[in-house]
């Protein structure tokens, strides 16, 4: 399988092969490292600026050494008055919980037809999920819209739960197809003449070995979920705002409020790169819809 | 990944044994995928259908009782008007320069990855992140933490360098959009060329070695050719995600000085000005676009499947 060999390359490397190492080696190194150092430096400064007080944080030149305090994530979390995060917080945990959910029971049965046992034509319905990923969002928007307005759907968490399902469904039956595909036909067929059922072949014998798979999938539904702006913006309001619409709250300067802006944007993220970091190995052939491993 | 393909290829033979009728297998093997079919149909088809309808109605959600067919009125009115033509142009020149931008960093950063040295995952890691900061909350940080011409850090650094002093986003509002999106992008397009940068086949670059071609040799004539379906693939899917972007322009510019790109003028003709008929004629531009970049896209998608196939 040349799909572990790719995987395991970079961790036989990082156990160091500390043979000779040509100086100009050693330099594109040191200029990977600036590229990284580079990139990160605006998180790094999100994170550290959330610690200042707004004072220090709105100074120029940028005081990289002023004192720490916790005031930012208490102005945040609305001790100082203003809007609590919390109701949005958790508006966007059920919604990204929830939909991840719908869309790993709707997935795994269909990508188990389109691998483990094929239906006709099981290449043009994988193109065909595919397809609805390319329709852009704002083109069913309005009409989505006006649904919700007439049925009285409007500021209801459970419509974004069910638009978030329609929007991960394709991602998680390409990912999860491929997945599944790993599983050698050998194997089924042995349990298959040992006399074992459906149900136990899948929780024996396909499970353990698509596990990583389903979990890296499910992370990456959650990122998008959690990540969505435009449904949640134009189909929300009070009750089902999510914490993106929370954030755009900030939009308009609101004076000295750099260290909550700051506080605000890290704790919302947080979970979002917890589950990235932990999807890491995987994030590349969800992202390229499977195509790439 | 051979793998992948196995599977299907090889797996009918596994249910061979004798069933009572032909037809009831088959739809036996089709119900797991029914549920997924349906609701992708009508969650996502359905209420395509609907605009296209609307887009051909003169429809003010304001003065609902003036609903009216204008056939291709909307369409006409949509390609004339400066304003919306405006955005057309932004939004091709946003998603080309971001795409662009983000391919070349990331091809960069992904041949710099692709070497060994010390602390490698380490910086694999730093370069990542910035693709898993929530798009708004990005934008937020480009917005006033970045850009802001008082105290934000960019100005703060140019201070140092007895630099100027530029008021980013008024001076370039749109790259300032472009920048922050380029900076998220950049990991996205770097880890699909990396992936493929790893699936070189590694005996014949050796070969090439031993032959006596050198770095420049081995780039121009193995791996940029190896890596240009990743290129094609990370250049797509790229276009198809930022063609469609709300969240940045939303954020950073509110859609003003210039920089309103098509989905952010379809939000606002209809979540702002109500005109329903004219956002679905705009939406339906945005399709059709989506759909020329979607069929190139599927088709470099399905031609690595296939390769798959073919390797199994």
């Amino acid at each position: 399988m040349s799909a572990t060999a790719i995987r395991v390359r970079p961790r036989s490397t990082e156990s160091g092969h500390p043979g000779p190492r040509r100086p100009r080696g050693r330099g594109l190194g040191l200029v990977a490292w600036l590229a990284g150092i580079v990139f990160f430096l605006p998180i790094a400064w999100m994170a550290l600026t959330s610690f200042h007080s707004e004072e220090d944080a709105a100074t120029n030149p940028p005081s990289f050494g002023a004192a720490l305090t916790l005031d930012g994530y208490r102005e945040f979390f609305g001790t100082g008055g203003g809007a609590s995060p919390w109701p949005s917080l958790i508006n966007s945990t059920v919604a990204s919980l929830v939909s991840t959910l719908l869309v790993l029971l709707l997935a795994l049965p269909a990508a188990y037809a389109l691998s483990i046992r094929p239906v006709k034509k099981w290449t043009d319905v994988l193109f065909f999920f595919l397809s609805t990923k390319m329709l852009p969002v704002v083109a069913g928007l309005l009409p989505i819209y006006l649904f919700a307005k007439n049925t009285g759907m409007l500021d209801n968490i459970w419509l974004l739960v069910i638009l978030y399902t329609s929007m991960n469904l394709p991602i998680a039956v390409w990912m999860m197809q491929s997945f599944l595909s790993e599983v050698p036909v050998a194997i089924i067929e042995a349990a298959q003449i040992d006399g074992a059922k459906l149900p136990t072949i899948l929780a024996r014998v396909v499970a353990p070995i698509a596990l990583p798979g389903i979990a890296a999938t499910a992370l990456i539904c959650f990122i998008f979920s959690w990540n969505e702006l435009l449904f949640a913006r134009v189909l929300t309001g009070v009750v089902a705002e999510t914490a993106p619409v929370f954030l755009t709250g900030f939009i308009t300067s609101q004076g000295l409020f750099l260290a909550k802006v700051c506080a605000a944007s890290l704790v919302i993220s947080l979970p979002v790169l917890a589950a990235g970091f932990a999807a890491q190995d995987k994030l590349v052939q969800g992202l390229s819809l499977g195509a790439v491993k | 990944m051979t793998a992948t393909t196995t599977a299907p290829i090889a797996a009918p033979s596994v249910h061979t044994e004798k069933r009572p009728s032909g037809r009831m297998r088959a739809w036996a093997t089709r119900a797991p995928l029914l549920p997924a079919l349906i609701f992708m149909i009508a969650v996502t088809q359905l209420p395509f259908v609907a605009t296209l309808v609307i887009s051909f109605f003169d429809w003010n959600s304001l003065y609902p009782d003036a609903r009216s067919f204008t056939g291709f009125g909307n369409y006409t009115e949509v390609l004339t008007d400066a304003a919306l033509r405006k955005s057309v142009w932004t939004t091709i020149l946003l998603t080309v320069t971001v795409v662009l931008a983000s391919l070349i960093l990331g091809l960069g950063l992904a041949l710099l990855l692709d070497r060994k040295f010390r602390g490698r995952g380490v910086v694999r890691t730093l370069l990542i992140a910035p693709f898993l900061v929530v798009p708004v909350a990005a934008a937020l940080l480009w917005k006033h933490v970045l850009y802001n011409p008082e105290y934000g850090l960019l100005n703060g650094l140019l201070h140092y360098v007895g630099g100027p002093q530029p008021d980013w986003i008024s001076n370039t509002p749109l790259l300032a959009v472009e920048m922050s999106l380029i900076w998220q992008w950049t990991p996205f397009m770097m880890l699909i060329l990396l992936a493929g940068l790893q699936s070189r086949d590694h005996q014949q670059i050796e070969a090439a070695k031993v032959d006596g071609a050198g770095p420049w040799q081995v780039f121009r004539y193995l791996t940029l050719p190896h890596l240009r379906r990743y290129l094609e693939l990370g250049a797509l899917l790229g276009s198809i995600y930022i063609v469609q972007n709300f969240d940045a322009v939303f954020t950073i510019t509110s859609g003003g000085l210039g920089t309103a790109n098509l989905p952010y003028t379809v939000y606002q003709s209809f979540y702002q000005a109500h005109e329903n008929g004219l956002a679905s004629a705009a939406g339906v531009l945005v399709v059709i676009g989506s759909i020329i970049i979607a069929t190139f896209a599927l088709r470099v998608v399905s031609s690595l499947f296939r390769e798959e196939v073919g390797r199994a």
